[in-house]
């Protein structure tokens, strides 16, 4: 893109866009760890990913008033205005993210050394790769402006939701087979839905990036992966 | 560096000390002009000199017919030269910005502004008197306007020019024709701009003496017929300052200090309304 | 988010969308130079539409058109088509006078004629209708309390339109085109020379004009143009670039050149 004829409103655009990078650094490195300390039993880990999540708020907050800052002194119009939006739609999205890790890591933590069924994480896992797939995917795509890249991420939610399904289920039968479970698997549970979630920023992130690249708005009709008929699971969400 | 600047600052010492020294001279001959009018002309002053006519050589005078005469020739120049110039000055600066024929007729003018006013009146003497076989105020006030229409034209030119295009522009954005644009919204904006030709052109016109000479000639009787010969103040001062009489050299003096004193009001009347106009 | 937030805010429903004014395949020429290049145009029926882009692009000459202000000046002509109400303005027969009292036009600088507010208001009308003066007076008053001037004025509309400080003096110029009822309005910068409370003045005067006129705006301030129009029409050496609703304009323009002007990367 050609350069402001008044360069330091580049400069303060490259500014939020540094601090974004950041963020999607941080946020990838708190699901992927927060996953880790919960599958393997490792509280330091998990204790650590939890430390890391002021640092995450701080940067949303440094963002949301640089920007707003920059709309009251630049007035900024058309792609610099859907930049700016973007930028603090994305850095709310990021910093759900670090929450939703976060939340992880404290199951990793209150678990503990708890009876375990690994078999019931090897399907966690699964979605958290496929989660810390699509959030990595749409960062590149917001760094590189990419649209039809974002698009893809978008469409790609689908089979996190699919996944999620599976592991309910999964769960459900582990719980079933001994109730001695039921405590450890409630929480992956939680966990699954946490994961899902993550999803869904991702999703949202997109969204902002074919807006900040088309100006256009995503359908709001995403396409679904499940019917929502089993069982009321975002009821059962919430934060620990 | 220190030398350079104070080397400008010694010519500019140099340079100012000119400027004044000129003005001061200016000023100077001005005002001995002034004085020189005051010493001589205001001992002949009296009630005489605006209740009698002029007398031969022994009998008691004053200059009633020719400063009535000079009213008269001075009022025939502008009743012919202020219409002429002021259109002729509208035409320049609103019709004919680009035409060729206003470059030309511009050039003319300007040529006529300077004019020597000797041969301006025997060009009237040629066209108006020698045909009709006498001399008459008429032709005097016709070399008169010859002579003050230029300056019109001059003045309401540059004086319509100022009215800014966006006024005119304005103007024409209600739907106004031309001519009233010109008539009620240029004239207006610079009325007093134009009147100070009018003025300055008065002025010229009562100070005039050659092109009279050839045209209205002088008369030593009170007339206040157009057609015949008719006297004026710079044609009596011509005629009495070289007279061998003492009472008609000191009516010539006094004429010139009327005279003078008339065209520099006259003048500062114009200063005054000119800096009323660019004040707007 | 919502999709229909997109339409432009019109100021009356009903008249949406109607040309008033449609230019087609203008091209204008100040001497042999060609300022304008096969524009095309819709003025919508009392909407206003503001025209941007850089110095020199053509906007101010366009505006110039559509009430034929060009033909003040030698060497300057126009060819194509400007229909307003489907008649077209560039015919060599068409009345001038009586298309610019339909065409009103406010300039850059304030100019108040010489002579009294009152009669800066009535000269105009005088052109065209013979009031009785009870009639002039209402015609005068109602003109100043259109253009938001009446309040400062009323005690002095013998006083010389000159006295008064630029914002008013614009506001005059306004009241004085509205009182000979034009249907569209012209304004070439029209704040350019005001203060901030002016201009804020002159462009709540605007949004109150738009609906009863069409209006036509050319403007130096973007976020002006994105605050009082519905639409806007970008320009660029002499061609238009982009005519788009002015949200459309200013959160997503389609070409590149609108969008490098509009978020200031030209050049």
């Amino acid at each position: 893109m050609v350069e402001h004829t008044v360069k330091s409103y580049d400069r303060d655009l490259d500014t939020i866009e540094r601090l974004i990078a950041e963020m999607g650094g941080i946020a990838e490195k708190m699901v992927v760890e927060g996953m880790d300390a919960l599958a393997s039993g490792d509280t330091v880990l998990a204790h650590q990913v939890v430390a890391t999540d002021p640092r995450l708020d701080a940067l949303q907050r440094e963002i949301e008033d640089l920007a707003v800052m920059t709309i009251a002194r630049r007035q900024p119009v058309a792609v610099d205005l859907r930049e700016l939006i973007g930028a603090i739609r994305v850095a709310g999205d990021l910093e759900r993210v670090g929450d939703l890790a976060k939340n992880i890591a404290k199951r990793a933590i209150k678990i503990g050394a708890e009876a375990r069924v690994p078999r019931a994480i090897v399907g966690l896992r699964h979605m958290n790769e496929v989660a810390t797939e699509l959030l990595k995917d749409v960062l590149d795509a917001y760094a590189q402006r990419d649209a039809e890249r974002a698009r893809e991420v978008w469409e790609r939610d689908v089979d996190l939701d699919a996944l999620e399904d599976s592991v309910f289920r999964d769960l459900l039968t582990h719980m079933m087979e001994d109730p001695r479970n039921i405590s450890f698997c409630a929480h992956l549970l939680f966990c699954s839905k946490n994961i899902e979630r993550i999803g869904d920023h991702a999703t949202n992130v997109a969204e902002t990036v074919v807006y900040l690249v088309t100006g256009e708005a995503m359908p709001s009709e995403r396409p679904r992966g499940r019917q929502e008929t089993d069982i009321d699971v975002e009821a059962a969400g919430g934060d620990a | 560096m220190a030398n350079l600047y104070s080397g400008r600052k010694r010519r500019n010492l140099v340079w100012t000390g000119l400027a004044y020294g000129a003005t001061g001279l200016g000023l100077t001959m001005l005002v001995i002009i002034l004085a020189t009018l005051l010493w001589n002309g205001l001992g002949g002053l009296s009630l005489d000199v605006f209740t009698k006519n002029t007398a031969p050589p022994g009998v008691v005078g004053g200059l009633l017919n020719s400063i009535v005469g000079s009213l008269i020739t001075t009022g025939l120049g502008l009743a012919i030269g202020a219409p002429l110039g002021i259109l002729a000055g509208t035409y320049l600066a609103e019709y004919g910005r680009n035409d060729r024929l206003a470059t030309v007729v511009r050039f003319i003018n300007d040529i006529l502004l300077s004019a020597p006013s000797i041969v301006v009146g025997l060009f009237i003497y040629e066209l108006l008197v020698v045909p009709v076989g006498h001399f008459s105020a008429l032709a005097g006030g016709v070399a008169l306007a010859v002579l003050g229409a230029p300056i019109m034209v001059r003045t309401t030119e540059d004086m319509l020019n100022l009215v800014p295009n966006q006024l005119r522009e304005a103007a024409s954005a209600l739907g106004m024709p031309r001519s009233l644009v010109i008539q009620h919204i240029a004239y207006r904006a610079v009325r007093s701009g134009i009147i100070t030709g009018v003025l300055l052109a008065i002025a010229r016109m009562t100070g005039e003496t050659a092109p009279l000479i050839f045209t209205a000639l002088g008369n030593s009787l009170f007339t206040l017929d157009p057609t015949g010969p008719m006297s004026s103040l710079p044609l009596i001062i011509y005629e009495f300052a070289r007279s061998p009489y003492a009472e008609q050299q000191s009516l010539a003096w006094t004429g010139a200090l009327i005279l003078t004193f008339a065209v520099l009001a006259l003048s500062i009347a114009a200063r005054a309304l000119s800096a009323q106009t660019q004040q707007k | 988010m919502s999709d229909q937030v997109a339409a432009p805010r019109p100021a009356n429903a009903a008249s949406a969308n109607k040309d008033k004014v449609v230019v087609r395949g203008l091209n204008f020429y100040y001497g042999k130079t060609h300022a304008l290049k096969e524009v095309n145009l819709n003025l919508y029926e009392g909407q206003v539409t503001a025209f941007i882009g850089p110095s020199g692009c053509g906007k101010s000459t366009l505006l110039r058109v559509l009430n034929r202000m060009y033909d003040l000046y030698p060497g300057q002509r126009a060819e194509g088509e400007v229909l307003l109400d489907g008649e077209n303005v560039l015919s060599k027969d068409l009345d001038l006078n009586l298309l610019r009292s339909r065409v009103g036009m406010v300039f850059q600088k304030p100019t108040p004629f010489p002579m009294t507010i009152y009669d800066n208001i009535a000269f105009g009308v005088r052109l065209y209708e013979k009031l009785p003066k009870s009639e002039m007076d209402a015609r005068v008053e109602s003109s100043l309390k259109r253009s938001a001037l009446w309040n400062e004025v009323k005690d002095k509309l013998h006083a010389s339109g000159l006295s008064l400080s630029g914002g008013q003096q614009q506001r005059l110029c306004i009241a004085r085109t509205v009182a000979i009822a034009p249907e569209v309005i012209l304004f070439d910068e029209p704040c350019s020379a005001l203060d901030p409370i002016s201009t804020a003045k002159i462009e709540e005067l605007i949004d109150e004009l738009s609906g009863e006129y069409t209006i036509a705006i050319v403007t130096h301030n973007m976020q002006q143009a994105a605050r009082v129009s519905h639409y806007t029409a970008f320009m660029y050496l002499g061609e238009m670039v982009e005519f788009n609703e002015t949200n459309n304009v200013f959160t997503s323009p389609r070409d590149k050149r609108t969008q490098d002007y509009v978020t200031g990367r030209f050049g």
